[in-house]
């Protein structure tokens, strides 16, 4: 008879192989050149997506049933040499199974819909290869039992992510969109990279239980570092969380990020991908609980976040974009929230916001629709409110707030005017440098890359 | 006699140059490419064979000049790799170009290099490795000044440098200042800032497939393990090692803002190859054995990345980085080529340069936090240059074409090969990083022997084979 120990592995290993299988069998036939028709595809999505699901349903059935609240499955170390490990530990409590059901459950419904609404599109495999990526990443991420499994997942959600940006790439727009996304996603993991090496030197390993405590969550003890080093590795998971979860000033990607399908769009911005930081957060709660200034931090950026996506929300024009900060707002509140020491509270409320809208997110096409069906019906347009802002103070400072939040705060604008632009200027002043030395030592003109023209038109003249 | 007995690091040697005299005279490029194929196969496989012979310890010590250790097995195997992989994902439309007679002859010298330990040799192989690229550019009719200017530096200061650590002899001081040439001499050959145009230069008027062989191996960070990280004192290696952070840095920005694809690859290049110097000069246990891991990695990776350019070069000329050239649908294959060997070189979660980088980051860390962050930066910013290079190729407005202009089968061969061998080596790590913590304790037993016995130039006891 098997214990629920011996169940309960079972059951992990499941949730993981799962979306491992589905990357496998999607990505190993791309890379051949044979990928599977629309049918096979739907299938195997569906496949994974319920075997997941049940085998995540099984554990918190399991756990229920045995009262237990903190399981961890120890694969071994990947690596292993003298003075380092890499091991690989999978952590089911009540923070990560719910987060993995909840993470099935959309996943598998919006497979479901995508399998429609992509139906014939030319890049109906690269979506859903790129969607399994995104699937691994998530449940990677949310059983991860060290950080540096954290971080593996936390990689290849925030490439999945660009690239599904990015799907659309005929057109100008979207891989401009997903460069921005993918540039503000490295921000975000080079901030946790360098936790994680952090963590790594102050516990001898980066296994959560070492540092944090190894009660169960959200009770976990106390963490096992001073106020300080609690600070500094506080400060690197609020950069990474504040970059996945476009908190202020990285919240200028999120309008940007709805160019992707509207599937991810449901399930990236206003379900999953959105709520990591939050989740991560909430992994990392006892450093909360040792820095006051750090959480007095996250609840500072939190309510800031809130703020700010509540006024750029107000004046938004297509629905997409008015969902993406409706979402922004929630987040911002659900970071306060766990500021504040609500973990519970922050919990439910994350799983209720991806539920609601992820809903809204994929009906959103058809809103416009319903809206015309019903003012056919009552034979008048229906009634428009002003919005949030109308009537707010002396035209003055509503013509400023106006500007402001159709500005979307200037975020991308100062980011681009004083990290971006520079950059850019420097390394080509630098690029011009070299061009000149090079010259100089050649005692000619150097460089045969400046005949490339940016559109060669050499595709029909070659043979 | 056993099988493992026969000479195969020699007969990889030896087979290219021989080769090399035979397609010579080949007139017919397509017949004089198979043939090559043929060879660069051979080196190849008798390459494989002695990197076991070594595993399996049944080869005798200290066969002559040439002898595999830790270090060098795995490269000798790689740069055999490369030049294969490079040879048969030539596209016809180039076979003309790509001078196969010479390229083999390099093949030849490189094995040389990298199976060789015995100073004064290796510097000899260091310089004559120089030479088939200046003919290759006389060949073609290319610019030569910047590349022999900087060639010549680097085998100025190489023979110098080991001259006066020759001449030192026991004096341990006067040693330190004799590694100060060759400190600089292998500065030059990394291409670190500010002696680094000679690498964008070459990519600039070279064959891409020359391009590659030349600098992916890692010559220079070969000649750093052999001459200078046994002899440098502690200062010497912390300014090699800050130099190679500034350039690691200065060259992944770079990368980001190139309007060339060449160039693009020069400088991706560039800031890896710092990265690994970075960690040798480290010289603590995990980063040596991340700089190595990574060496390996790097090499494999931008090598698929660049017969992935190249194939690309092949079908539609040199590709500006100026605006989007929506690629994709025409070589699907190769986009996804491209995206997975450049984020394994940045070192992506399941390809072999991850736990590489993780393992370089956490040396690092451990020896100098400012040299973490700066790594972790670099391979964020490369990062950032590898997708948008991406997407400005492979995205953006689809162009018609009348001809197919799909990878070919030999250079999917060639691409999938490198990327099978990153995934293998990113989903199963143990193996090579075991094999590359052998190797760096091996280098640090050597330097800590030769640093407590002043101008002793004995070689600590290890398993060589030949």
């Amino acid at each position: 008879m098997l214990d629920h120990l011996t169940v309960i592995s079972l059951l992990g290993l499941f949730v993981i192989v799962a979306p491992l299988v589905l990357v496998c069998v999607l990505g190993v036939s791309s890379l051949l050149g044979r990928p599977l028709v629309e049918e096979t595809t739907g299938r195997v999505c569906r496949a994974t997506m319920v075997t997941g699901l049940l085998a995540a349903a099984g554990i918190l059935a399991v756990m229920l049933a045995h009262n237990t609240r903190h399981e961890v499955i120890d694969l071994g170390n990947w690596v292993v040499i003298p003075h380092y490990h890499f091991s690989v530990k999978l952590v089911f409590d009540r923070l990560s199974v719910p987060f993995v059901i909840l993470t099935f459950l959309l996943c598998g419904t919006v497979a479901v819909f995508s399998g429609r609404y992509m139906h014939r599109e030319r890049g109906y495999n690269r979506f859903f290869v790129l969607f399994s990526l995104f699937v691994l990443g998530m449940v990677l991420t949310a059983v991860a039992g060290t950080i540096e499994t954290l971080f593996t997942g936390w990689e290849v959600v925030g490439l999945s992510s660009a690239l599904l940006v990015a799907f659309f790439q005929e057109r100008p727009a979207p891989p401009r969109n997903g460069l921005r996304v993918w540039i503000i996603y490295r921000v975000g993991d080079a901030a946790l990279l360098l936790a994680a090496i952090v963590m790594h030197h102050l516990a001898g390993e980066g296994d959560f239980d070492k540092l944090f405590g190894a009660g169960p969550w959200p009770d976990v003890g106390r963490a096992s570092v001073t106020q300080q080093q609690a600070l500094v590795v506080g400060l690197l998971l609020l950069a990474a969380a504040a970059c996945k979860s476009a908190l202020v000033p990285f919240s200028g990607w999120l309008p940007r990020a709805m160019e992707g399908p509207t599937p991810t769009s449901a399930i990236f911005y206003g379900a999953l991908s959105v709520h990591l930081g939050a989740y991560l957060l909430l992994r990392a709660c006892p450093l909360l609980e040792v820095s006051p200034t750090l959480a007095a931090a996250v609840v500072a950026l939190g309510l800031i976040t809130a703020l700010f996506a509540y006024v750029a929300g107000s004046v938004q024009t297509d629905i997409k974009s008015a969902l993406s900060f409706a979402s922004l707002v929630q987040v911002g509140l659900i970071v306060a929230e766990i500021g504040l020491g609500f973990r519970y509270v922050a919990l439910v409320h994350l799983v209720g916001h991806a539920c609601l809208r992820t809903l809204q997110f994929i009906r959103a096409p058809t809103l416009l629709h319903d809206y015309h069906l019903l003012e056919n019906a009552i034979g008048e347009h229906l009634p428009r409110a002003g919005g949030p802002l109308h009537g707010l103070g002396p035209g003055r400072v509503r013509r400023w707030l106006y500007r402001f939040a159709l500005e979307r705060g200037y975020l991308d604008a100062l980011l681009g005017t004083f990290i971006v632009t520079p950059f850019v200027r420097l390394f080509q002043w630098c690029d011009g440098l070299e061009r000149r030395w090079t010259n100089f030592l050649a005692g000619r003109a150097s460089r045969e890359s400046d005949e490339v023209k940016p559109s060669s038109g050499q595709m029909e003249e070659l043979p | 006699m056993s099988a493992w007995d026969c000479p195969w690091l020699e007969c990889a040697v030896a087979v290219p140059l021989l080769g090399a005299l035979c397609v010579g005279r080949v007139r017919d490029p397509i017949r004089a490419f198979r043939w090559g194929v043929i060879i660069t196969g051979t080196a190849l496989a008798a390459a494989v064979l002695a990197w076991i012979g070594f595993s399996l310890q049944r080869t005798t010590a200290g066969r002559g000049w040439l002898a595999l250790d830790e270090l060098s097995a795995p490269l000798v195997v790689l740069v055999a790799l490369l030049h294969f992989l490079t040879a048969l994902a030539t596209a016809r439309t180039k076979m003309r170009r790509f001078s196969l007679a010479w390229s083999l002859t390099s093949e030849s010298i490189r094995l040389a290099t990298f199976a060789c330990k015995e100073p004064w040799l290796l510097i000899g192989l260091l310089i004559a490795g120089t030479v088939t690229p200046y003919v290759e550019l006389v060949n073609r009719g290319k610019p030569t000044r910047v590349y022999v200017l900087h060639m010549a530096l680097f085998a100025t200061l190489l023979i110098l440098g080991w001259a006066f650590v020759d001449s030192a002899g026991t004096h341990q001081d006067q040693t330190a200042l004799a590694t100060i040439p060759l400190l600089l001499a292998v500065l030059v050959r990394c291409g670190t800032v500010p002696a680094h145009c000679w690498v964008t230069d070459w990519f600039e008027h070279a064959s891409f497939g020359n391009s590659l062989l030349f600098v992916a191996p890692l010559t220079g960070v070969y000649a750093a393990v052999r001459l200078v990280l046994p002899i440098a004192p502690d200062w010497v290696l912390e300014g090699i090692g800050l130099i190679s952070l500034v350039t690691a840095i200065y060259a992944a920005c770079m990368a980001c803002v190139q309007r060339e694809t060449r160039r693009f690859f020069a400088y991706l290049f560039l800031s890896h190859a710092s990265l690994v110097l970075v960690g040798l000069e480290l010289v603590t246990p995990v980063s040596l054995t991340g700089a190595l891991s990574l060496w390996i990695s790097v090499a494999l990776s931008l090598g698929g990345l660049a017969l992935t350019l190249r194939a690309l070069e092949a079908r539609f000329g040199r590709l500006s980085l100026a605006n989007f050239h929506g690629l994709y649908d025409h070589s699907p294959m190769l986009a996804m080529c491209f995206l997975l060997t450049g984020l394994a070189s940045v070192g992506f979660p399941g390809t072999m340069g991850y736990i590489a980088t993780e393992l370089l980051v956490d040396g690092a860390v451990g020896a100098n936090p400012f040299a973490g962050l700066i790594i972790v930066v670099a391979a964020a910013i490369n990062g950032i240059a590898v997708v948008r290079a991406y997407l400005l190729l492979f995205t953006g407005a689809r162009r018609a074409s009348t001809v197919s202009l799909r990878v070919g089968p030999r250079e999917r061969f060639a691409v999938l090969t490198l990327m099978g061998l990153l995934l293998i080596g990113g989903v199963f790590p143990q193996w090579s990083v075991a094999s590359r913590h052998r190797a760096a304790e091996q280098i640090l037993h050597e330097r800590q022997q030769r640093l407590s016995i002043p101008g002793s130039v004995s070689l600590p006891p290890e398993r060589v084979g030949g």
